[in-house]
């Protein structure tokens, strides 16, 4: 649950303090609830291109109440900056400016949300100068924003339209409260790749999902998550977790595999496992991991070598063992949990952090593997987040890993798991070999 | 079914019937698969656990493994042999406690230590008669939480005193209690007829058989070897379900050595003159623990998209009159395996597996010397010599209650669901099914025996 400090200012002597002392305001983050409305409140889509109408357009036609032009004072519930025709830096002004005029008009928890194009792949340096500006741009917007609002942005490549689906799907994330704790990010829509769901309150209807590490924290978070989101579950953990697996999966009514997916033979066993029970396997999410902390100098075999076994030797074994499988051919798609440490890096971390890393460079070069099978592969790396394993860490060094972002609290395990949810989801198969992060515009590592 | 080769008389076969060839053959009841909690000794890891307890904890580590939340289940069937007065509903309970439909009907069942092998078979029946699609078979036991009940003097009194109308009346009654009424009556394993322990009783059949200690020991080491080495091949991933802490059954030795188990003290056995060869090694412990066995017609195991591992072929149960000596307490298989095989054409050396549940490691031992002995087979049997002999190497492969330990009503299904396991992955064997044999002595002479067939 939301942390104590962040109850507590959120509450009336509470929030009187701590506005007196300038202390800071963590505000209670809205979280996506089956039911519940995308979003409250009108969405004012600035630009003037031919992207900014379609999409103002497919807004529309998803009923909600969209905005063109700002009416003064009138609380909104998303800005969308559309920016996909900039060809030097100067273009930024004339969007961005009258996008400032409405930030204080914001409603709690809003979002504003970039569409551009990825300044890689473009040779004109004015352009990608322009391009690369957006980056710089949002990323201090994000931290600029306040009471839960966030700012992240879509790239979409070149050829990319801003309602082709995985960019329609991406606003559809960034907008609802399924992203809450995603704050400064870019998601880039490679292709024109992935369809929308007949029903958005179910985008993973029909879909037999793996989940690894399943028993407990940010493993169980998602596997009621792609439950809520109607897929059928395989839940794999440790055979020692097995009564905290099996818990799960009847709450879930998915089926438990105890399975340590360090064996040789993991990889088969899952396939073997969902296709006998399910018919099929659509979605594997490798979240299962573990820590094995100490500075290097104090480093052992044993600590190093489990670590890199369990966190991506594993991924590596059983996400070939799936592409060499016929039954993973239907738009597949493989998410990973990585983490910031492999971004940032973190003391007492280097076997953790190598591994996580090992696990974005898996991502990136399995994407067009992927891709040759109509499917995807990315990873989350979620920051701080309330679980079990982070109430362990000493109260000083917590509050410090909750506070230094630009939320200013830790996130929950379901907004890993949302995250996760999403790039599984069929609507997002325009995004490949990507890294999300799920961190609330953490400070460190960018 | 026809009978063929040997053919079975004399005192104990009254009760076998010979022409089944009238009868249709019916569908058959196949065993989908297990989940059990690890076994722990009593007073350790499940000190606080009751009966219901575990045995809620195995069937949702069973509907866990199988996808059965909220489903219908024909009909659950467990039982426990030390039971409190008050789970005279004990299934039921457990499976209203669990994720199952509670539109499940349930039953207890109570044969002593063949009472988890009977539920097999009984469940297994009504599934061939067409009564029932689907079942779970299950027993459960702690030593630990044993029921304690008043003296019979108390009891009495207060009865009594409940029936009693004026305050008189009440007096009186009061007035019989002794101070040796208030001393609880705590339960035993003793057989109530003779007012000897199992081991005890045991220990009578192991010196009459001439079974050794060195025979004794060696077949509990290969028990906690055998156990051992199946933990480590991962044998029990998708057989068991960890329960408050606990991984492995807790009676397991893996580093034991048989000049360890050399070293125990006799416990049972000492006061018959000849040298006592049973010790706590080669006798199983007071052990707590559940386990549950899930039973399909093969189209509800189909329809359902689950494994069908072994089908339960046939089961027999037999009783010996040990009150008078004529048997030894735990004899009772060794004249139930003889009928049952006659009945389904089979011999002692068609098997692939032999499972004999090892109260006491003299209890296996006796059983097979007594199959090996040409007078036994003549005299007790009918045959015209020995009834038979197995090769070792095909006995309790994976180990058995020696190491795992034995939560009595509770040891039927853990055999069961291993022995489906293997002989699934066994297949077949001489272009036939790979066959499993099941034995299992109870207390009160008692004996249920089953074969089970690889699919």
């Amino acid at each position: 649950m939301t942390d104590k400090y962040t109850q507590f200012v959120n509450r009336g002597l509470g929030k009187n303090v701590a506005k007196k002392l300038g202390l800071p305001q963590p505000a209670i983050l809205r979280r996506y609830q089956p039911g519940q409305p995308l979003i409250t409140g009108p969405i004012l889509v600035q630009g003037n291109t031919a992207g900014a109408d379609a999409l103002a357009a497919s807004l529309l036609s998803w009923d909600l109440d969209v905005r063109r032009h700002a009416v003064p004072r009138e609380k909104l519930g998303a800005i969308v900056l559309v920016l996909d025709e900039l060809d030097g830096p100067r273009d930024l002004e004339g969007p961005v400016l009258a996008a400032a005029s409405s930030l204080r008009d914001l409603a709690p928890s809003a979002r504003v949300i970039t569409v551009s194009r990825p300044a890689g792949s473009s040779k004109n340096p004015s352009q990608a100068a322009a391009r690369q500006g957006v980056d710089g741009f949002l990323r201090s917007l994000a931290q600029e924003l306040r009471a839960g609002a966030t700012g992240n942005g879509i790239l979409l490549a070149d050829g990319v339209t801003a309602t082709s689906p995985s960019a329609l799907a991406a606003v559809r994330f960034l907008l609802s409260g399924r992203s809450a704790f995603v704050d400064g990010q870019f998601l880039t829509v490679s292709s024109a790749e992935g369809r929308l769901p007949a029903d958005f309150a179910k985008p993973l209807a029909g879909k037999v999902a793996v989940v690894t590490g399943a028993a407990r924290g940010i493993g169980a978070a998602i596997a009621r998550t792609l439950h809520r989101d109607g897929a059928t579950l395989v839940l794999v953990d440790i055979p020692a977790a097995g009564d905290h697996l099996a818990a799960v999966a009847n709450e879930v009514h998915g089926t438990a595999l105890q399975l340590d997916i360090g064996r040789e033979d993991a990889g088969q066993r899952i396939i073997e496992h969902a296709l006998q029970r399910h018919g099929h396997l659509d979605i594997v999410v490798h979240n299962a991991g573990i820590t094995r902390d100490k500075l290097l100098a104090n480093m052992d075999h044993a600590r190093w070598s489990s670590v890199i076994n369990v966190n991506i030797a594993a991924q590596l074994r059983i996400n070939e063992a799936l592409l060499a499988s016929e039954h993973f051919r239907n738009a597949p798609r493989i998410v990973s949990v990585a983490s910031t440490s492999g971004i940032a890096g973190n003391r007492g971390q280097t076997n953790y952090a190598a591994s996580k890393g090992g696990v974005m460079g898996m991502v990136r070069a399995s994407a067009p593997l992927l891709a040759e099978r109509g499917g995807t592969i990315n990873a989350v790396a979620p920051g701080f987040i309330e679980t079990d394993m982070t109430a362990r860490i000493p109260v000083a060094l917590r509050e410090a890993g909750r506070r230094l972002n630009s939320l200013r609290q830790g996130g929950q395990p379901t907004d890993v798991a949302e995250a996760i949810a999403f790039l599984a989801s069929g609507a997002a198969g325009g995004i490949n070999g990507g890294v999300l992060r799920v961190c609330g515009q953490n400070m460190v590592g960018a | 079914m026809s009978v063929e080769g040997q053919s079975v008389t004399g005192p104990q076969e009254s009760s076998t019937p010979v022409a089944t060839a009238a009868v249709p053959t019916p569908r058959r009841a196949v065993v989908v698969g297990g989940n059990r909690i690890p076994f722990a000794r009593s007073g350790g890891a499940y000190t606080k656990s009751s009966n219901q307890d575990m045995l809620t904890a195995a069937l949702d580590g069973l509907i866990a493994r199988f996808g059965l939340q909220e489903e219908r289940i024909g009909e659950v069937a467990a039982g426990a042999v030390l039971k409190h007065s008050r789970d005279f509903n004990l299934t039921r309970e457990a499976v209203l406690g669990s994720a199952l439909s509670a539109e499940t009907p349930a039953y207890d069942l109570q044969q002593a230590c063949a009472t988890g092998l009977e539920t097999v078979l009984g469940l297994a029946n009504k599934i061939k008669l067409g009564q029932i699609d689907s079942a779970i078979a299950g027993g459960v036991d702690s030593a630990s939480d044993a029921p304690i009940a008043v003296s019979e003097g108390l009891r009495q009194v207060l009865l009594d005193l409940n029936r009693a109308k004026t305050l008189p009346q009440r007096l009186q009654v009061l007035s019989r209690l002794r101070p040796k009424d208030l001393s609880p009556d705590a339960p035993n394993t003793g057989e109530p007829r003779t007012g000897l322990s199992m081991g005890e009783h045991q220990a009578l059949t192991t010196a009459q058989w001439n079974v050794s200690r060195e025979a004794q020991d060696q077949l509990a080491f290969a028990s906690h070897r055998n156990l051992a080495a199946a933990y480590d091949a991962g044998f029990f991933d998708d057989l068991m379900t960890p329960y408050r802490g606990l991984t492995r059954d807790s009676n397991l030795r893996a580093d034991t050595t048989l000049e360890k188990l050399a070293t125990l003290k006799p416990v049972f056995g000492k006061s018959l003159g000849a040298e006592a060869t049973m010790t706590a090694g080669n006798s199983t412990p007071l052990t707590d623990g559940a386990s549950t066995v899930l039973l399909a017609a093969e189209e509800w195991a189909d329809a359902h998209d689950l494994p069908k591992l072994a089908a339960v072929v046939d089961g027999e149960a037999a009783a010996v009159d040990f009150v008078h000596g004529k048997d030894g307490l735990l004899m009772a298989p060794a004249f139930a395996v003889p009928r049952l095989l006659a009945r389904n054409g089979l011999t002692l050396a068609d098997f692939d597996f032999y499972e004999i549940h090892e109260a006491f490691a003299g209890t296996v031992l006796s059983t097979l010397a007594a199959w090996e002995d040409e007078e036994f087979g003549r005299t007790r049997l009918g045959l015209d010599g020995a009834f038979g002999t197995i090769d070792r190497t095909k006995l309790n492969v994976n180990g058995s209650s020696l190491a795992a330990g034995h939560p009595f009503a509770a040891t039927g299904g853990r055999i069961v669901a291993s022995l489906a396991k293997m002989l699934h992955a066994k297949g077949s064997v001489d272009g036939r099914p790979a066959r499993g044999l099941v034995s299992i002595c109870a207390a009160g002479g008692q004996g249920v025996v089953a074969i089970l067939e690889a699919l």
